[in-house]
């Protein structure tokens, strides 16, 4: 069964004035349990607004999302619950930090969970592990840290409650190279050992490519299409008729199929490309 | 929730409210607020009633809107009211309970005061609704320009109040934005214990104030890097000018200023 699903799902902001404007247009979509899927498209294809929905922060216009099968907004009082099964991380989330040391801010979510002081603690500590912050820099301020230590803390904080499903919106956005894959590096970790549902929001295909079992395209506040990542890679027309890119190395495998070169496998990882190029290559002339 | 607040906000558009000039609509502005404040009595106020309506009918803003600047202030309206309805004493006595009672004299000027509020309101809201703050701290940047002479930080103040008013939305949207953050960690803001609501303020409050000095910094970067060093010298971008319609608009505010002032006197 779906973890996460939506049923004609639709909002529309700031009705009855000038500045109405539909940001999510019956969306329809199946969320399985597990899947790390990549979430693209442009500013402004809705597709901030559609994740709000998933833990209840905005509250559908029209349609209905079903966590677990059960509708979110059948009992409003319980919403809470659900932001704590949802775990959304927003864009630069270190905008967030409030508490006067790294450990309070990570243990304000699990707090206002009710959790006991020996379980928080349990948490912290696993998560900060898990997002790559050591133990010494749990007594520390967050304000003092670096840039990209500031994302993990506020990361950390949501991912302490441990969600089934962990959604991130562009969490290496404003980072240098270096900070953005030890940030991505990091989230795959958490996914190989917790096997817990991941969205996260990207604008880099060739990021999008390496950790994505699926892709979920939006473009002008619809669903443009919610696929494997090889099949959402395979329609590289489309994707760039609606202003999206694909992974440089596609178009690279994609011209080179133009003049001739046909290796019969859609590429879109670098790492997959090497080895493909390498076997052709030993292959075909040995002595080389 | 917050993207809901309409004060100060500006609603684009190309009618004659729109299109006169921002000083003369500060200036009428103020005639009007006189205009209300003149009167003691309902039928002074009708004329104040009909050139908020002119005025509202000339701006093509829906009246929704006016509706809506109104209703955060409900609950003071009727604080108003229920302490003119309690402490008029004068008059023919309504209804009593114990000590409290009600005359025809306090029932009046508390439905005064209420229309009174009511159309300072609507009127208000309409500068602002058709205005740019840009445009509005330029005018009121030139108004109080002969204070100048008195060594009055005009400039400095205008530019103060640009800036204020620019960053009213962002620092909304900031919030907005910091409260489902908070919210998506199972803050309780609008619901829960009020011990707990406190508490949670301070996960808002927090972040809001860093990110606002933040702001700070680097726009007073970005000006210094644009060379901005005060008013002097300065020249405007752009020009404020007068057309013939501010005039006629003027005549007509004067007009029913006379005519509300007049009826004072004839309904004595």
């Amino acid at each position: 069964m779906a973890i996460l699903e939506t049923q004609e799902l639709t909002y529309t902001y700031s009705v009855g004035t000038p500045f109405e404007k539909t940001a999510v247009d019956h969306v329809d979509l199946a969320i399985e349990e597990g899947e790390m899927i990549g979430v693209m498209g442009h500013t402004g294809s809705g597709k901030s607004t559609l994740i709000q929905h998933f833990n209840g922060l905005l509250k559908p216009t029209s349609g209905k999302i079903l966590l677990d099968g059960k509708d979110i907004w059948e009992d409003k009082s319980k919403i809470r619950d659900v932001r704590f099964q949802v775990g959304l991380v927003f864009q630069y989330p270190e905008y967030q930090i409030f508490e006067e040391t790294v450990y309070k801010d990570i243990a304000f979510g699990p707090k206002n969970m009710g959790l006991d002081d020996a379980e928080i603690k349990r948490r912290v500590l696993e998560t900060a592990h898990d997002i790559g912050l050591s133990e010494e820099l749990m007594e520390r301020s967050p304000f003092e840290l670096s840039g990209g230590q500031k994302r993990r803390v506020a990361i950390a904080g949501v991912m302490a409650m441990q969600p089934k499903v962990l959604i991130l919106d562009e969490p290496t956005a404003g980072l240098d190279p270096a900070g953005r894959d030890k940030i991505l590096e990091h989230i795959k970790a958490y996914h190989r050992r917790t096997k817990n549902t991941i969205l996260i929001v990207s604008h880099s295909m060739e990021d999008i490519a390496s950790f994505a079992d699926k892709i979920l395209v939006m473009s002008n506040s619809k669903l443009f299409c919610y696929d494997e990542t090889v099949k959402v890679f395979a329609r590289s027309k489309e994707i760039s008729e609606i202003g999206l890119d694909v992974p440089q190395i596609t178009k690279v495998f994609e011209k080179l199929k133009d003049r001739g070169l046909d290796f019969g496998k859609d590429v879109y990882t670098v790492e997959y490309a090497k080895n493909l190029l390498l076997k052709k290559l030993r292959g075909g002339t040995a002595n080389c | 929730m917050l993207r809901d607040i309409t004060i100060g906000q500006y609603f684009p558009g190309n009618s004659v409210i729109h299109r006169l000039d921002p000083r003369f609509k500060i200036v009428i502005t103020v005639l009007f607020i006189v205009m209300l404040f003149t009167g003691d009595s309902i039928i002074c106020l009708s004329a104040g009633a009909v050139f908020t309506f002119m005025a509202i009918f000339f701006s093509k803003i829906k009246l929704k809107m006016f509706v809506k600047s109104v209703k955060p202030l409900v609950p003071f309206l009727l604080i108003t009211a229920v302490l003119n309805l309690i402490l008029v004493n004068s008059g023919e006595i309504l209804w009593r309970w114990k000590f409290i009672k009600i005359t025809d004299e306090g029932l009046n000027i508390s439905i005064f005061m209420i229309i009174r509020i009511i159309l300072l309101i609507m009127g208000t809201s309409l500068l602002t609704y058709t205005t740019s703050p840009i445009t509005l701290t330029d005018a009121i940047e030139r108004l109080l320009s002969p204070l100048k002479k008195l060594r009055f930080p005009v400039h400095e103040l205008a530019m103060m109040m640009s800036i204020a008013l620019r960053f009213i939305p962002t620092l909304i949207e900031e919030t907005d934005k910091i409260i489902s953050a908070q919210k998506a960690r199972g803050a309780e803001i609008d619901s829960g214990s009020f011990k707990n609501r406190a508490r949670n303020l301070i996960s808002i409050l927090v972040p809001l104030f860093v990110s606002a000095f933040r702001r700070a910094d680097e726009l007073a970067t970005a000006m210094e890097c644009r060379c901005y060093n005060g008013g002097d010298g300065r020249t405007r971008l752009r020009q404020l000018k007068s057309a013939p319609r501010d005039y006629i608009a003027l005549a007509v505010t004067i007009l029913f200023l006379a005519a509300s002032i007049a009826m004072g006197i004839l309904f004595k």
